[in-house]
């Protein structure tokens, strides 16, 4: 122990009364207390540091995405090499089209396996399992889901296409909603189970009336949050979705343009015009991710938590 | 034979003359895997009673409110011997469903534990469950006025019933409880997370509902058992064999707990001079 920082308390002998002044002083001049200072600096600095990225990026999309930004943009098609104009219409929906795809096959499978994993039996082997194995999904690099997806849909029905894309960002989906939900769903007040059981609820009652709903706020943050991370995947769909000039159409058997890809494409080409739309396509994404992202933290602040 | 008037009055004993059974309780024994939790405890209830389980922490008194409407099922490494007539009925015979028990048993809790959702689906809930077919607006309504909750809530059914103070979730929780008409009301402390008015409204309120649902009390409070409760069971804890064993040391009226009791174990205890 050093002297720096506020007077050492001189401790009595038990019994004894205590004799010296009382010494509460601040001492402003202590190394103690410039070492504190000094670190509180320190660390404001770092975290200005740590948001200058994504202060910087946001910048130049803005920036950038603005200048070609015009309503047509949103319902015109991409333009050939070296012509005026042009959109982004087939990508925009195209994304959409794989995030809703990949958020029907998630949602059902992640919320499931929560409800097993949080709920009905947390502490067996098969949830364990089961919590280890999305975690490691969570961290995984995303084009070994474009992979995997490539062999077992693309491979197997002979076309790239949006369903093999969404079958990719599921992937990457389930186990971010399975933790988030699971998170959710053991965070449900053991004593209102309790109540529903009481009632005569049966598990399963218990599940659908009372956990599930209570959870729901937590379920959702978990759902737009992988929503917003599969929107924004580039690497999975280069197997899957490939891209495509046109417009999608039923029952999405052909390559299928995204946002992400027609960055990727666009942004290595020589022409003026397609790098804008590179941009267009980039501030477009970042605020479709960003909803998403602000979506989930709303709905997330509006659960009731129970006193 | 000397009643007194008035509404709140304690019945005197055998003031009622209904003796008719409607639950008859033997707990011989009562395991939580190896630990012997509960046992020798008898408690024969009659219909239209409040009666008052007391005696210190960890005497096994929740445990045994549990064992009437089987809550304890869900405890793992649950055994019981003994049995629990319902109306004649033994509820732990083999081929009853504890789900149906406890659907003819309603049961309130320590905390208020309401559904993190509005008063209406909170008091609808056990309706719903039972798939009633008749008028459930009726009914809620019905349940929250025998819970005096109704003039506090009528103009906000549809809201969060997370918003209300604890008394009122509390006597939600009652409300929610009564509305399926439960034969046994079983409350497991219910006032011990209340201050003293909201105290003295849920102590009114089992005075009114008495006539309707036979009640079981758990409580800490002494002087609530002899506020409510027509009879009282003590209950003790057995430390001679190592663990912590709870039994019934006495089962009487209440008047006679508090004044005459049998057993020195319970004067001692009454008159406050161990807990």
């Amino acid at each position: 122990m050093s002297s720096s920082g506020p007077a050492a308390l001189p401790i009595p002998e038990p019994g004894q009364r205590r004799v010296s002044r009382l010494n509460l002083r601040r001492s402003l001049k202590s190394w103690h207390t410039l070492f504190s200072g000094g670190m509180s600096v320190l660390a404001l600095a770092m975290s200005a540091l740590a948001l200058a990225p994504l202060v910087s990026v946001l910048f130049m999309v803005v920036v950038r995405g603005a200048e070609k930004l015009r309503p047509s943009v949103f319902w015109e098609l991409p333009p050939a090499a070296g012509m005026p104009g042009g959109g982004i219409g087939n990508a925009l929906l195209g994304t959409i089209l794989m995030v809703v795809i990949a958020s029907v096959i998630a949602v059902p499978i992640g919320v499931l396996a929560a409800v097993f994993v949080g709920e009905l039996a947390p502490d067996s082997r098969t949830a364990t399992a089961a919590r280890f194995a999305a975690k490691v999904l969570t961290g995984m690099p995303s084009i070994l889901a474009g992979v995997f997806a490539y062999t077992v849909v693309v491979l197997a029905t002979g076309n790239f296409s949006a369903w093999a894309g969404g079958f990719a960002l599921s992937i990457l989906m389930v186990p971010i909603v399975m933790l988030t939900a699971a998170d959710a769903i053991r965070g449900v007040p053991q004593k209102m189970r309790e109540a529903a059981f009481g009632m005569g609820a049966t598990r399963s009652q218990v599940v659908w009336h009372v956990v599930l709903p209570t959870a729901r706020p937590g379920i959702l943050t978990g759902v737009m949050l992988s929503v917003a991370r599969a929107a924004g995947e580039t690497a999975p769909l280069l197997f899957t979705a490939l891209f495509f000039d046109y417009w999608p159409h039923a029952p999405f058997l052909e390559p299928t343009s995204s946002l992400a890809v027609l960055i990727y494409n666009f942004a290595g080409v020589p022409y003026p015009e397609q790098i804008g739309m590179a941009w267009v396509a980039a501030l477009v994404l970042v605020v479709l991710v960003l909803a998403a992202n602000i979506t989930a933290q709303v709905v997330s602040g509006q659960s009731e938590t129970p006193r | 034979m000397t009643t007194q008037a008035g509404p709140n009055t304690l019945s005197a004993p055998g003031a009622k003359p209904n003796h008719d059974l409607v639950i008859d309780c033997r707990i011989d024994n009562l395991h939580y895997g190896e630990f012997l939790a509960l046992r020798d405890v008898e408690i024969p209830i009659s219909h239209g009673t409040i009666t008052a389980l007391i005696g210190p922490s960890g005497c096994g008194k929740s445990t045994a409110l549990r064992c009437l409407n089987r809550m304890n099922d869900l405890v793992r490494g649950f055994r019981f011997k003994g049995r629990v007539l319902l109306r004649g009925l033994d509820i732990y015979d083999e081929g009853i469903d504890p789900v149906a028990v406890r659907r003819n048993i309603g049961m309130v809790f320590q905390q208020p534990n309401p559904f993190a959702m509005s008063i209406y689906k909170n008091v609808a809930f056990g309706l719903k469950l039972n798939r009633y077919k008749g008028d459930i607006a009726n009914r809620v309504e019905q349940a929250l006025r025998d819970a005096a909750l109704w003039e506090e809530v009528k103009e906000k059914l549809h809201t969060s019933s997370l918003a209300l103070s604890g008394g009122q979730q509390q006597r939600l929780c009652i409300a929610r409880a009564i509305a399926t008409e439960p034969e046994v009301l079983l409350m497991d402390e219910p006032c011990s997370a209340l201050d003293p008015i909201a105290t003295r409204k849920i102590e009114d309120l089992m005075r009114d509902l008495k006539q309707r649902f036979t009640i079981v009390i758990v409580t800490h409070n002494m002087d609530q058992a002899r506020r409510v409760a027509d009879r009282t069971a003590f209950f003790y804890v057995d430390t001679s064999q190592g663990g912590r064993t709870g039994y019934l040391v006495e089962y009487a009226p209440t008047p006679a707990i508090f004044d005459s009791p049998r057993e020195a174990l319970t004067r001692e205890y009454v008159a406050g001079e161990f807990s």
